[in-house]
């Protein structure tokens, strides 16, 4: 019997040899992360958010644990599009794995700029992030509208020659509609969710955790909206979807798979246990040996409503 | 190089009410870590406290392989950590962090802590080969004491006070190191504790040309230096930055951090 299952996947053009990817923010640009696990076995990475200048993110605390999950609120801190161009381009490049830049913007042209000057260098696939919310200006505020999403897919994708992805906000009334506008305008893909705006709150000293009050919650806790999400999106739009929100394990990830996705991205679990991602590949493979299903790609979509 | 380590429980110790000294078999921390490096403990079985819990080395036996951290019940971790049975197996990530410099240029030195940021400094006594060491440990109250007999062993004189005068000197520990700074000429202080505590330090430090590093604490993700949530402010030129406690820290000169 052959035990070989084939993980390889095609978003849109990013061909991946298996379907995991590290999630924007979790992941930096995968030197701490080369530490503790050959990045070799990952999909992809889709790196830290970019911006057009470095930029130095919120105050802290940037970090409220809640009952499995995390809010965070870093703000974008990142060391600028150039320097990922010079420094960790380079340094992802020495591995079999492909690379996404995640890029973030105050105003539409810093979004073009981005992807006009990522042009030529040597990444994979451009992830448009409209659905960060931390920072005060830009970032979400072209998510949350489908005119908003419009606009910036179509005048980001004339400057993009890789495919693009756009990263679509939870915190909409009805992502369905976000997700067509982002087809409608020339996305290649989606990938979704971004983290859901929350709060937590210290008793003792009435204050909110966070400095910056507000932040997005990821982990475990909101898997389920990501996956319904996931569902919802998938049935409504024909380029692919890139699933993500509390994928902690192979199984976590097939679910996804079945609701719609044809990749996954996985992020919080990052910080618990530095291999997550490996834990992921070996749990998805050792799923479809058990169906003798001998191509990944095979299960996407399969999900089977009840009647 | 930090390692993700399963490590068994060789003993764990009820130090005080609420506080508890938990001795891990792990021979790689214990020929490794260097002082004020912490470990990034796993504290649940399932996906409630999701996050690590990071916590400060206090002590490292290279003969007998072992190593303790001292830790405080403050939630959910915590308290499964102090439930934990002896043999059993925790998971944890180490040695991480940049460590004190403790090399033999400094002749005189004292550290000065408050509650449970005192514990990084013993680890500090015992690897310094300075030719005197002074400890200077703030504490709520006579009953939140404790590791007294092994920093009075680690250090040449150990100086105490309490928020209440149940024990030692009532009032700030920093009022104790003022009043030796004279007398001793100290080469550098290493404090770790409560913000308020380690700035007042600080200030002593530099007004009395005494170099001095400080031990950080903030809210941690990753631990790895990869998610970038425990921020600090740091200088950079005339400028500052944002630094982070995991990986650039936890230790840091004095000079170089700003406090807000």
């Amino acid at each position: 019997m052959n035990n070989n299952v084939d993980l390889s996947v095609n978003i849109a053009g990013l061909k991946l040899k298996n379907p995991v990817i590290a999630a924007s923010g979790t992941f930096g640009f995968g030197r701490e992360y080369a530490e503790y696990m050959d990045l070799n076995k990952l999909g992809g990475i889709s790196v830290k958010g970019l911006t057009l200048k470095p930029r130095q993110g919120n105050k802290p605390p940037r970090i409220a644990e809640t009952p499995a999950g995390i809010l965070n609120s870093v703000g974008l801190q990142n060391p600028g599009v150039e320097a990922f161009i010079k420094e960790e381009i380079p340094f992802l490049r020495q591995y079999n794995l492909g690379i996404i830049a995640n890029i973030a913007g105050n105003t539409i042209e810093d979004y073009c700029e981005m992807a006009e000057i990522l042009g030529d260098a040597d990444i994979d696939a451009i992830e448009l992030n409209v659905s960060c919310p931390n920072v005060k200006a830009g970032g979400i505020a072209f998510g949350t509208s489908c005119a908003g999403i419009s606009e910036i897919t179509k005048r980001v994708k004339a400057y993009c020659k890789k495919p693009l992805i756009v990263k679509l906000t939870p915190n909409v009334t009805d992502i369905k509609e976000t997700a067509k506008a982002a087809e409608d305008s020339g996305a290649d893909a989606v990938s979704l969710i971004n983290t859901i705006l929350g709060m937590a709150i210290d008793i003792h000293r009435r204050k909110p955790i966070l400095a910056n009050n507000m932040g997005g919650l990821s982990g475990p806790a909101v898997k389920p909206v990501a996956v319904r999400m996931v569902y919802e999106v998938s049935k409504t739009v024909k380029i692919p979807v890139i699933g993500m929100g509390g994928i902690t394990t192979g199984e976590d990830a097939i679910e996804f798979l079945l609701a719609g996705a044809a990749a996954v991205m996985v992020g919080t679990a990052n910080f618990v246990n530095p291999a997550a991602c490996l834990d992921v590949i070996h749990g998805m493979e050792a799923y479809l040996r058990q169906y003798h299903i001998g191509c990944v790609s095979e299960i996407v979509g399969k999900l089977e409503l009840n009647q | 190089m930090a390692q993700v380590l399963k490590e068994k429980i060789a003993a764990l110790d009820k130090l005080a009410p609420g506080v508890f000294k938990m001795t891990l078999k792990s021979e790689i921390i214990a020929q490794t870590a260097l002082p004020g490096q912490f470990v990034n403990v796993k504290c649940s079985e399932g996906l409630n406290a999701l996050l690590r819990r990071p916590i400060s080395i206090c002590n490292v036996d290279r003969d007998s392989n072992t190593f303790d951290i001292v830790f405080q019940i403050k939630g959910i971790g915590t308290e499964y950590l102090s439930q934990k049975k002896v043999g059993s197996e925790v998971d944890i990530i180490g040695p991480l962090g940049n460590p004190f410099r403790v090399e033999g240029e400094f002749k005189k030195i004292a550290v000065v802590g408050g509650g449970i940021g005192i514990f990084p400094l013993l680890n500090l006594l015992k690897a310094s080969s300075a030719e005197h060491k002074d400890a200077f440990l703030g504490f709520r109250n006579k009953e939140l004491i404790v590791l007294e007999e092994e920093f009075t062993q680690a250090s040449d004189q150990l100086f105490i006070s309490t928020d209440d005068g149940s024990a030692g000197h009532k009032g700030l520990i920093t009022d104790l190191f003022i009043n030796e700074i004279d007398k001793k000429k100290y080469d550098i202080v290493y404090t770790c504790g409560p913000t308020p505590m380690i700035k007042k330090v600080v200030e002593i430090a530099h007004k009395n040309n005494i170099r001095c590093q400080v031990s950080l604490e903030q809210r941690m993700g990753c631990g790895i230096g990869a998610c970038l949530v425990c921020a600090c402010k740091t200088r950079l030129g005339d400028e500052w930055e944002y630094s982070h406690v995991c990986k650039d820290g936890p230790v840091f000169w004095s000079n170089e951090v700003i406090f807000d």
